[in-house]
């Protein structure tokens, strides 16, 4: 188990490794120059020069890139050139509004997507299966911002029951974590669907008829704990997704999360704020992967053995 | 599933894709008029669908119908264009890995699991940023951002096949490398690539549109789904419908492969 956990914490530092070199090679390919950018285009070469040397522009590449790493590993990820705050911090101020979206997202997408799936998994091949893998279809089709805009208009404008935008209270929720999880819950209900099928013809399950338990115990005690396992993998990588920040639903209903915090990043070509989103949604991607893995070893005993624990 | 079903689906598809290819090549005769220009009478604010304009127009202007119509033509060939720069990038990497296996698997893998951790939004709009946005631009980011997924599942088939009786006994007959993985794999690998074309079209015509409703996407004035729907967001309140015809055109070409795409999977199961 621990040579396991050690060979999955190196490939996690490897990947983020990586990460923060693509990450740097775009921002050291991008055109602007930085100096000007916190400047102003009017500042005089002597200026200039000075903001070069103190933000270490001067040096040569990967000195810059290992100064960028040693101050990475203690939680210094630079300052915005447009906001002139710490970067750390920006993230950590819109990390609060991200989380309760994801959150509730997430909670709508595994509830509507779950129930879908077993109840077509259940009624396989007959006209309940098919009318709700086609309405899985339809949800997996819907582009997010559209049907953001679409309840924006429904559920704001004319029903007036929800905020047109913001991030105040739980009313302000129920839009964008409906917009960001029907199309997930699509997504999980084809998975969960697929799997149950499959599961539900074995032969264990069989014996667990057999033996004359009850659908319900069937069900929940012994098909659905192996049929969820995917679904687990995926969700959990979602999750890690959703916190990182989603720049089109947090655009439709100007959230104040860290998509949006991306997003003006980009705009404003704010290279360490650039930089520090990617690095945070990376770091958050190979946690999920790593709790995902463990949690899995812990759930199916079969594949202990050859994890090598 | 039932074999009926699964036909329906592929048909549907078929037709829907095939539909919106007729209309994105006849655009010049079926547009009633100049996607561009303002052929309504306006004073700022955009026109309520009627016999003339069945779907309004715009703020500008501009005849709705004739800017969904003429944006089928940049939706379908970008995310045609960008799926095919997919499925060439990932599925040779994909190949790659699966046919020649231990070190160039393990590193090319490890490269797509890193690739696999960024945020491809956010990759897309940092990359477009920093090009410049225009057409070429969005093809070679989507294609650069979306193959991961291509490159994991032709490697897991490319293994699968690789190990079949007719690729071993290529092997044996003292074919070289690459005319057993070109001649030999690669045919057997075909059907998941057609799945992934069809899924992987679903994928960059959503991320082309997103882009778009960013401001990010094909530059105005084309006429663009995505950017269509964003430039309605002002006039949500007075005009709800001019951002529900163009989301409906999205809604509709990304139905169309998706049914594809499932329908493809569920004849292979």
């Amino acid at each position: 188990m621990l040579s396991y956990l050690a060979k999955r914490l190196v490939f996690g530092a490897v990947v983020l490794l990586g990460t923060s070199l693509l990450t740097f090679l775009i921002a050291f390919v991008v055109p602007a120059d930085p100096a000007v950018a916190m400047a102003g285009a009017k500042a005089d070469p002597q200026t200039l020069a000075v903001i070069r040397r103190q933000l270490g522009l001067d040096l040569p590449v990967y000195r810059q890139y290992l100064n960028y790493l040693d101050r990475a590993l203690h939680g210094d990820l630079g300052r915005s050139y447009i906001r002139r705050q710490d970067v750390a911090r920006l993230i950590v101020r819109r990390f609060p509004a991200t989380v309760a979206l994801a959150v509730c997202a997430m909670t709508v997408a595994l509830v509507l997507g779950v129930a879908m799936g077993v109840a077509a998994a259940l009624r396989h091949d007959r006209a309940a299966d098919r009318m709700l893998l086609g309405a899985s279809l339809l949800l997996i089709s819907t582009p997010v911002f559209w049907l953001g805009t679409l309840l924006l208009i429904a559920g704001g404008l004319y029903l007036r029951s929800f905020p047109l935008g913001g991030f105040d209270g739980a009313r302000s929720l129920v839009l964008p974590a409906l917009t960001l999880g029907l199309g997930m819950a699509g997504y999980y209900a084809r998975l969960l669907q697929a799997n149950l099928v499959e599961v539900l013809a074995q032969d264990y399950v069989r014996a667990a008829w057999a033996k004359g338990l009850s659908g319900a115990r069937v069900l929940l005690r012994h098909a659905l704990p192996n049929a969820a396992l995917p679904l687990l993998t995926v969700a959990g990588l979602d999750l890690a997704g959703l916190l990182s920040g989603v720049v089109l639903t947090e655009t439709v209903f100007d959230w104040p999360g860290i998509g949006r915090l991306a997003y003006e990043a980009v705009f404003n070509l704010d290279i360490p704020l650039i930089m520090g989103t990617v690095l945070f949604s990376a770091l958050l991607v190979v946690v999920a992967n790593l709790a995902v893995d463990l949690v899995y070893v812990w759930l199916d005993p079969r594949i202990r053995p050859a994890a090598g624990v | 599933m039932t074999t009926e079903r699964i036909g329906s689906m592929k048909i549907i598809g078929a037709a829907m894709v095939a539909s919106l290819a007729i209309v994105a090549l006849l655009a010049p005769w079926l547009a009633p008029h100049d996607p561009t220009a303002a052929v309504a009478a306006t004073f700022g604010d955009p026109g309520r669908p009627s016999l003339a304009f069945p779907l309004g127009t715009d703020a500008l202007g501009r005849d709705v119908l004739s800017r969904i119509i003429w944006g089928a033509r940049i939706s379908l060939s970008v995310g045609v264009a960008a799926m095919s720069l997919t499925l060439a990038v990932g599925g040779l990497i994909g190949l790659a890995a699966g046919f020649f296996g231990g070190m160039v698997d393990f590193v090319l893998m490890r490269f797509t699991d890193m690739m696999l951790t960024l945020p491809a939004l956010l990759l897309a709009m940092a990359l477009i940023s920093v090009l410049r946005p225009g057409l070429l631009t969005i093809l070679l980011v989507i294609g650069l951002v979306s193959w991961t997924q291509v490159a994991r599942v032709v490697r897991a088939e490319t293994l699968s096949v690789s190990q079949r009786e007719f690729v071993v006994a290529a092997r044996a007959l003292g074919a070289g490398s690459a005319r057993v993985a070109m001649r030999h794999v690669l045919p057997g690998v075909m059907p998941v690539i057609v799945v992934m074309a069809a899924l992987g079209t679903s994928g960059t015509l959503l991320l082309d549109a997103g882009l778009s409703f960013l401001g990010l996407g094909v530059p105005p004035p084309t006429p663009s789904w995505g950017r269509m729907i964003e430039e309605a967001t002002a006039y949500l309140r007075t005009a709800p419908w001019l951002a529900t015809f163009p989301g409906l055109a999205i809604f509709y070409a990304v139905l169309g492969f998706n049914l594809l795409g499932y329908g493809f999977l569920a004849a292979r199961r």
